[in-house]
């Protein structure tokens, strides 16, 4: 008995060392950049880019600026053509893109006929330049409805020609890369879930908020006014988080110990209370959005540094760092339930609950401190999401069911399963916009989702038990 | 504070096309849950599977708009066979992450660029409820003067939703009663019991989900035809979580349960939606705007919502109007 606390306590020192490197790893990246982001990088050359000047007449233009993505600063696209059409299809205007990369073109009528009326903005891909093309080949048109009286601006986003049948596999690669960094934070949020699900059986919709409140931490530390720096290095993003996965541990924590621990104490049944976790989870989104807004937010002070190329690949830095260390910490979290006395306990609550409680394990203690593990995982989860792509309040809830589908087509309960379902949803989730548009990557994953409970039940790494 | 108009607006919406629409949908997983047991987490699936049908039926293909109504109420049918036979056997969260899996992929599908021809992308479908308005045999507004009217064409829809939501209550209450009704209600006591006494569980599962699913199916059509337009955003996640929460207000497992949740919570939503706005608004509000702008007053009611299902499943599982012995719920 006397081990106990010390295991817990070992648990948590191992936690704080996960949190330290990752600090140290952070710390790295943001000083290894620090000039590079100190410097502004002139995002526009002296000739790309300059916005028409401002006119005093009441007409509405539709402008836009195309660059070439793939020069350092953006080199200009001239001499593209666009066409505007109106919602029946007719050609209103035509323009040209001048030396600069810019168009201008005027819609005919005042401002106050074309308010409300939606316009199509066509590329021609054929005047393109050679080896350029846009890098979404599908968006040649964009559709523009009017709802202020001023100038429209619209983007073709230009880089490398993808349409070639040749580079496929330079694709392939390239989007293996984003699928990695995304199935590893998937893995972080996928063995909260499992564990949690595995200790107390509860299917927790309300994960996906955990998610959230990681980046949403993250978020409040970054926006705050200044900066924090050690030794003269800018650690605010690391300081960052540090406060979203102690927060996502405390959270969890007092999730169990308000709602799930005494809702386990009076036996409510496992599909009240997956109807009360679908509860707090549009409660909790609400509060985000009530706190934070529906508009997508950034991490101000985590400048993104330049890519490297890796062979055919673009790797950026903190690709880089997502990878390393949240593959140190699955790498620790999993040891920790091999090797560590707390852990032990807990694939033994997980594996037949009264049994173990009859070898003397405190139960109890086992899931707040699965709780707690899981949240802070979920957090970190968070966080680095954030740092990749951005969040809103809905982030978690977005791949809530990727997360679902993770665990579930690696076996519902079971760690390692958690891992491997997480880098099989990553990946395909990613590669698979080789082949179907990238709107539908999502749909693609929870097909897959259906087809394993078909055909496996018990999931890759589960055993084959009678799970119905 | 204009209380008057508050409370007329809420009974409004109390008893309006929504609310029927959402009506309807609980009476779907009224069959489902309340009943079977069954945990349907995607009855915005079956709904937007249904009104989509219609819709594009009409709008896209210029074919009928009953022929659109048959299709629609198929297609339910066979979205339910579809995800009934990889679940039904399997244990009740496995149904529920299906279920919720399915409802996401049709609308993500449904609202992609890809698509855009034949179901309008993010946009939808306007146009198609002509024959439907045709039949409107009302011309000006309709209700009691100074305490609650509605729009000649809403009330005409509203008129049509709850008398569906009348015959599927009847339907429900004759097929509850049944032996058939019996066994649902014992499988959901008690599965192997049932099994045991050599009734098939799993078609009778089957059958469940798909009536419960075409219910849905209903709903998802009126809801396109209510507000004269179908767009993905009406068929997300959260439009089963409010059928359920409507479902659990009234009390699962009792007939009349959805109708009377459905007007209570309606009312109750609509009343604090009101509230909060006009507490909000103009330049002096009674909320302070650091405390809560208008935007954040339009949350509010789904915190409520979020709450009301948490604390009904802790505290009173059987709603206002359920009986506790008839829902023993828990997972096998």
């Amino acid at each position: 008995m006397h081990a106990r606390p010390r295991s817990v306590s070992a648990l948590v020192v191992a936690m704080q060392v996960i949190v330290m490197v990752g600090i140290a790893a952070a710390m790295l990246v943001v000083s290894g950049t620090g000039p590079a982001a100190a410097a502004p990088v002139p995002l526009a050359g002296a000739q790309t880019c300059v916005k028409p000047p401002d006119r005093s007449d009441d007409t509405i233009h539709i402008q836009g600026c195309l660059s070439d993505a793939r020069e350092k600063p953006p080199a200009p696209v001239p001499g593209v053509k666009i066409d505007v059409e109106d919602s029946s299809g007719k050609v209103v205007g035509k323009g040209v893109s001048n030396s600069g990369g810019v168009f201008d073109i005027r819609l005919p009528g005042a401002s106050i006929d074309n308010l409300g009326q939606t316009f199509t903005v066509k590329i021609d891909k054929a005047s393109l330049p050679k080896g350029a093309a846009l890098r979404n080949p599908k968006q040649v048109a964009l559709k523009v409805t009017l709802k202020l009286d001023s100038d429209v601006f619209v983007t073709f986003p230009i880089g490398n020609d993808t349409g070639g049948g040749a580079n496929k596999a330079t694709q392939a690669l390239q989007l293996a890369v984003g699928g990695l960094v995304f199935s590893l934070l998937l893995a972080m949020a996928a063995l909260g879930l499992s564990m949690i699900f595995g200790t107390t059986g509860l299917t927790n919709f309300a994960h996906g908020e955990l998610v959230t409140f990681g980046a949403l931490v993250a978020y409040g530390v970054d926006s705050l006014p200044g900066t924090i720096t050690i030794g003269g290095t800018n650690v605010t993003i690391a300081v960052a988080i540090l406060a979203a996965v102690v927060a996502g541990a405390g959270f969890g924590w007092l999730n169990d110990r308000a709602l799930w621990g005494p809702l386990r104490h009076r036996g409510t049944g496992l599909v009240a209370m997956m109807v009360v976790s679908i509860g707090l989870s549009i409660l909790l989104r609400s509060i985000f959005q009530y706190l934070a807004g529906a508009s997508t937010h950034q991490y101000s002070q985590f400048s993104s540094p330049r890519p490297w190329h890796w062979g055919p690949v673009l790797v950026t830095p903190k690709d880089v760092f997502i990878v390393l260390f949240s593959a140190v910490v699955l790498v620790i979290v999993t040891l920790a339930l091999q090797r560590t006395k707390i852990g032990k306990a807990t694939r033994a609550v997980a594996d037949n609950t009264a049994l173990a409680s009859a070898t003397g394990i405190n139960v109890d203690r086992v899931i707040t401190v699965v709780w707690i593990v899981g949240a802070a995982l979920a957090a970190l989860s968070g966080v680095l999401l954030g740092m990749t792509q951005g969040f809103d309040y809905q982030l978690g809830f977005k791949i809530l069911l990727l997360i679902f589908a993770a665990t579930v087509l690696g076996g519902l309960g079971t760690v390692w399963g958690a891992i491997v379902g997480a880098m099989v949803i990553g990946l395909f989730v990613e590669v698979s916009t080789l082949f179907i548009p990238a709107e539908l990557k999502f749909v693609g994953a929870l097909v897959m989702l259906i087809v394993v409970l078909l055909f496996r039940p018990q999931g890759l790494l589960g055993r084959p038990e009678r799970v119905g | 504070m204009d209380w008057h108009a508050i409370l007329s607006q809420s009974l409004q919406q109390g008893l309006g096309p929504v609310a029927a629409v959402y009506c309807l949908a609980a009476i779907g997983l009224n069959v489902h849950f309340g009943y079977t047991g069954l945990l349907n987490f995607g009855q915005a699936g079956f709904m937007a599977i249904a009104g989509y049908a219609v819709s594009s039926f009409v709008a896209t293909w210029g074919l009928s708009f009953w022929l659109g109504s048959i299709v629609g109420l198929l297609s339910a049918a066979v979205l339910a066979l579809l995800l009934g036979v990889p679940t039904l056997r399997l244990r009740a969260d496995y149904l529920a992450i299906v279920t919720i899996a399915a409802a996401e992929i049709i609308r993500q599908t449904i609202g992609s660029v890809t698509l855009l021809k034949y179901f309008g992308g993010q946009d939808g479908l306007q146009g198609f409820v002509g024959s439907f308005s045709d039949l409107n045999p009302f011309s000006d507004r309709v209700g009691i003067p100074g305490v609650v009217t509605w729009r000649p064409y809403d009330f005409w829809a509203l008129l049509v939703c709850w008398l569906l939501v009348a015959l599927c209550c009847l339907i429900v209450w004759a097929l509850m009663r049944s032996p058939w009704g019996r066994v649902l209600k014992s499988i959901r006591e008690d599965e192997d019991a049932v099994r045991s006494l050599g009734k098939n569980v799993y078609a009778y599962k089957m059958q469940s989900l798909v009536i419960g699913g075409v219910i849905g199916g209903l709903a998802g059509i009126m809801s396109a035809l209510q507000h004269s337009a179908i767009n993905p955003s009406f068929f997300a996640t959260d439009t089963t979580f409010f059928a359920y929460t409507v479902l659990l207000v009234g009390g699962a497992a009792r007939v009349l349960g959805p109708v009377a949740g459905t007007v209570i919570f309606w009312f109750l939503l609509s009343f604090l939606d009101l509230f909060f706005s006009q507490a909000t608004a103009g330049t002096d509000p009674l909320i302070p705007t650091a405390i809560m702008d208008s935007n954040q007053a339009s949350l509010m009611r789904f915190m409520v919502m979020g709450l009301t299902l948490m604390l009904l499943m802790i505290y009173r599982p059987q709603g206002i109007f359920g009986d506790r012995r008839e829902l023993a719920l828990d997972a096998r």
